[in-house]
């Protein structure tokens, strides 16, 4: 297979964006990516975008076609991808695919997901949960994060203000984002006087119903080194799947099929969780990002909350975590969001985290996951 | 809730009828057609246990708005006595009288109304034993 590049990034805002409708979502971030790699949208081979519901959020299907047309790419290959929140991984993977396999040179890998727009977007999200067996009994997904809050706390000791101490850092890392959604800090008392939303977990402990697009350019290393601009390479990509319904899984404490997904990145890669110097993980609440830390192998079981609440995981500890806000302040538009997290690793590794810069990071990890861990992408990308 | 997808879970949700694999004695909930385990197609119908205990459970206090009018209430993942588990609601008890090892026994319920042109909607939850 080809080494394969990222050679541009491209995103919109994340927000209640209500005045920009799904379609000019997408085709403000494929203009942003092409500007930022310079390269000109003709020599655009294929698109793949991540997104979760458009049906449900928008009424709208058939959304590679309408997308790629409303961007100015009418005519070429274009596949929308789906897997619930990890649509952007997934995505991203299918382009890394195309690039890796000599198929096409220049691929769009992007995400897009309009949350606003009159829909109910605790019915449209828990889609993504088992309909029959876990919504049908009034199962939403802050009540499958909060079970598994409720396993690990119960297993592990994990505390209330464990679980606070992830919003407030991430917060403050949003707050040095321009394109968050929530880019103000918030105190440990917000977190925990805040209004329950499914028990232990509050509002501030669930990320937020947001709009956004991202997309990146992806093409063969050597087409990268003749551009001449700073790239990236994708060194790993891992995705695993499991059962989407949470009672169907051992250990209600954990996310395997994070760690599955990790396991063949870091093969590939040949790098382990000590050479990674930056990392976003899929934090759609406060608890998942403890659990997602542990399964990708940055600390043992029930050993994240006491890294975070040291400062560890916060812009200035040893591994910088959510550097971007994560989805809790930066905002999570379903499927936009593996994408995105791909572009604050890709900004870390080239210098452009301005105002929240990890000094000298040259690996760094996107881990992305659908449900309550039916499926999970995760990518280590390294710049040269 | 449209009535062809209704009908179809009637034995699971009414009955607790699993599905038990002739091959490696698996015991699926609700039945499938191919064996997670061993992959065999083959199965015989089995009857859940009634009784179990909560592994892990949470308090809905902003639930989806066709549960709107049964809120707060606990869902809960509930272990069966043969080991298979399920997710329900834990009806008739105060959020606090439910943790960790809370034994319950699954009852016959209606769940929830559905809309006016939707069939009511049953099957099981728990309580309290």
């Amino acid at each position: 297979m080809r080494e394969v590049a990222v050679i541009g990034t491209g995103m919109t805002k994340f927000g209640e964006l209500w005045d920009s409708p799904l379609r000019d979502l997408y085709a403000e971030a494929v203009a942003d990516c092409l500007k930022d790699a310079g390269v000109k949208r003709d020599q655009i081979q294929s698109a793949w975008i991540g997104c979760m519901t458009s049906g449900l959020f928008n009424g709208q299907e058939h959304l590679a076609s309408i997308l790629t047309d409303y961007a100015g790419l009418s005519g070429i290959a274009a596949t929308r991808v789906e897997s619930a929140c990890a649509s952007g991984g997934a995505a991203f993977r299918a382009g890394w695919l195309e690039v890796a396999s000599g198929a096409s040179d220049f691929v769009l890998a992007g995400g897009v997901e309009k949350m606003n727009d009159g829909a109910d977007a605790t019915y449209c999200l828990s889609t993504a949960a088992d309909q029959e067996y876990e919504v049908y009994h009034g199962v939403t997904f802050p009540g499958l994060y909060a079970m598994i809050a409720k396993a690990h706390m119960h297993k592990h000791g994990t505390t209330r203000e464990d679980l606070a101490a992830v919003a407030v850092k991430n917060h403050k890392h949003g707050a040095r984002n321009p394109r968050a959604q929530f880019p103000t800090e918030i105190t440990m008392d917000t977190v925990l006087n805040a209004v329950t939303v499914s028990t232990p977990l509050g509002l501030f402990d669930c990320s937020p119903v947001s709009d956004g697009a991202a997309t990146v350019l992806l093409a063969p290393v050597e087409v990268a080194e003749d551009l001449g601009r700073p790239y990236v390479t994708v060194k790993g990509s891992g995705h695993a799947t499991d059962s989407i319904a949470l009672h169907d899984r051992s250990d209600l404490a954990s996310i395997p099929v994070v760690k599955k997904a990790a396991e063949k990145a870091y093969a590939m890669a040949g790098v382990g969780p000590k050479d990674i110097d930056v990392v976003e993980v899929h934090d759609c609440f406060t608890i998942a990002e403890l659990v997602c830390l542990e399964e990708l192998g940055f600390f043992e079981p029930g050993q994240a909350a006491a890294a975070t609440k040291a400062g560890t995981t916060a812009l200035g500890g040893d591994l910088p975590v959510n550097t971007s806000g994560g989805l809790k302040s930066k905002g999570h538009p379903v499927g936009a969001t593996g994408i995105a997290q791909i572009i604050e690793i890709v900004e870390q590794l080239t210098g452009r985290a301005e105002g929240r810069q990890v000094e000298g990071a040259k690996i760094g990890l996107a881990q992305n996951m659908g449900g309550s861990g039916g499926s999970s992408t995760v990518h280590i990308l390294e710049v040269s | 809730m449209l009535s062809p997808r209704y009908h179809r879970e009637i034995p699971q949700r009414y009955r607790l009828e699993a599905g038990k694999c002739t091959g490696c004695g698996k015991i699926h909930f609700p039945p499938r057609s191919v064996c997670k385990e061993c992959g065999g197609r083959a199965f015989e119908m089995e009857k859940l246990p009634s009784k179990g205990k909560v592994l892990t459970c949470t308090t809905v206090e902003i639930p989806p708005a066709e549960f709107d009018d049964q809120k707060p209430y606990v869902n809960a993942i509930v272990e069966l006595e043969n080991g298979v588990r399920l997710t329900c609601m834990v009806a008739e008890a105060p959020p606090d009288e439910v943790d960790v090892g809370t034994e319950v026994e699954l009852v016959f319920r209606r769940l929830r109304c559905g809309r006016e042109w939707e069939v009511l909607q049953y099957g099981y939850k728990a309580v309290v034993v």
